[in-house]
């Protein structure tokens, strides 16, 4: 066996002395190694610690970026703001809608209204034009009885004619009474007589229809005339019973069958006393030519 | 659109007038009249209506005789008919819906009503 310097040894002594310094020897190898590897470790984390101390540098810089990116103040103003100008531009809108939810109601009160003109322009164009469809006086009297039944509604009523000899106020047509009801009327005398010597309407404020019909406490009378003249009335009794009251319309249908009813009648008869006369002519005029 | 056909049978020539006055307001309306039951009837055997209006008080035949032999008829009994008429009473009611009638109208009636009741039976949508 050689020793680490490389020289045999020769006695017992400096054999374990030899190996005494080969165990030193090669435990300072061990240590060496070891040593070695700490100092490799060391380096591994120095080099870590040098990226990580990088990172921590790049951190910083990013944070400080996103930091004057944001400004939080400032967001926050631009968000209230927005906000202001979002309920601001809301109760515009709101206002825009009640305004438009106003306008349509208007419109759909304005509908009705138009509805309801349209109706009654209809009901005094249709009663306009019967009344002067014809020139025969029992066709004119009919309509007018037709007009007051089913257009204004009512159940009994009379229609009364001025005779001028007489001065007093004959009836020639009924609807629900008798005509042996209603005796003749003189000028000014009662409600009736009164409505033909003034020309004025008369409407009875206590509108319930008593239960037997009273000749002289008529609901409604309305005077027929041409210009100022009177030439007769309508007498209106009682009404339908699903008839309650009185529409809008009823008052001018009122209106219109005192003009054109007087005018239509008026007109009939003249028309019926001259178709009379002519044919008396005629008959003369072919006597005297036979 | 294809047109409405509808019978208009009522004794007054200014009621008959006023009805087809508001008939007229609907679109492509073919309006046939007839002043009494008999005649109502004729015309109601000689074409296919899409709705009769009846009136009840009328000479020669009455508007619920008329109804009454529309519904037992041979052809388009089942027509929706519509009455008009100054009869106001529950009964007089009852006794046209129970003989077939669809809608009941009492006398004086504006047009907006009438055209908004044939509306309604037709199943004509505004």
């Amino acid at each position: 066996m050689e020793t680490p310097d490389g020289e045999t040894p020769r006695t017992p002594d400096e054999r374990e002395e030899k190996e005494e310094e080969r165990k030193v020897f090669q435990r300072a190898q061990e240590f060496l190694q070891i040593f070695k590897k700490g100092a490799e470790f060391t380096q591994e984390l120095l080099r870590i610690n040098e990226k990580m101390r990088y990172q921590v540098v790049r951190l910083k810089e990013e944070n400080q970026d996103l930091r004057r990116a944001i400004q939080p103040e400032t967001a926050i103003q631009d968000l209230e703001r927005r906000i202001s100008e979002l309920i601001r531009e809301k109760e515009e809108l709101l206002e825009k809608y009640a305004g438009i939810e106003q306008e349509n109601q208007d419109f759909a009160q304005r509908y009705v209204e138009i509805e309801e003109e349209n109706n009654n322009l209809a009901n005094l164009y249709i009663a306009s034009y019967q009344l002067h469809s014809t020139l025969d006086y029992r066709e004119v009297l009919q309509i007018i009885l037709e007009i007051i039944i089913n257009l204004i509604g009512a159940e009994e009523f009379a229609l009364l004619l001025r005779d001028e000899k007489k001065d007093k106020l004959l009836v020639v047509a009924t609807e629900g009474i008798s005509q042996d009801e209603i005796p003749p009327i003189a000028i000014g005398e009662g409600i009736i007589g009164k409505v033909a010597e003034t020309g004025e309407n008369y409407i009875r404020k206590d509108f319930a229809s008593p239960e037997t019909t009273e000749i002289n406490n008529p609901l409604v009378c309305i005077p027929l005339k041409i210009k100022e003249y009177v030439i007769g009335v309508i007498v209106l009794y009682r009404l339908l019973r699903q008839k309650t009251q009185f529409a809008e319309v009823d008052y001018e249908l009122f209106t219109l069958l005192a003009g054109h009813a007087a005018t239509a009648i008026f007109s009939s008869r003249l028309y019926s006393e001259s178709e009379r006369r002519l044919s008396t002519f005629r008959g003369f005029i072919d006597l005297l030519t036979r | 659109m294809s047109s409405i056909k509808i019978l208009v049978v009522e004794d007054s020539p200014t009621m008959r007038q006023f009805i087809c006055f508001a008939l007229r307001r609907l679109p492509g309306v073919e309006i046939s009249e007839a002043s009494d039951g008999v005649e109502g009837l004729k015309k109601f055997t000689l074409e296919n209506f899409n709705l009769v209006m009846i009136d009840i008080n009328m000479p020669i035949m009455d508007g619920l005789k008329l109804l009454s032999l529309i519904r037992k008829g041979p052809s388009n009994s089942k027509v929706p008919i519509l009455v008009i008429t100054t009869e106001g009473a529950q009964a007089d009611r009852d006794r046209a819906l129970s003989l077939g009638a669809d809608g009941y109208l009492t006398k004086p009636t504006p047009g907006s009503i009438i055209l908004k009741t044939v509306k309604r039976i037709l199943g004509i949508v505004d």
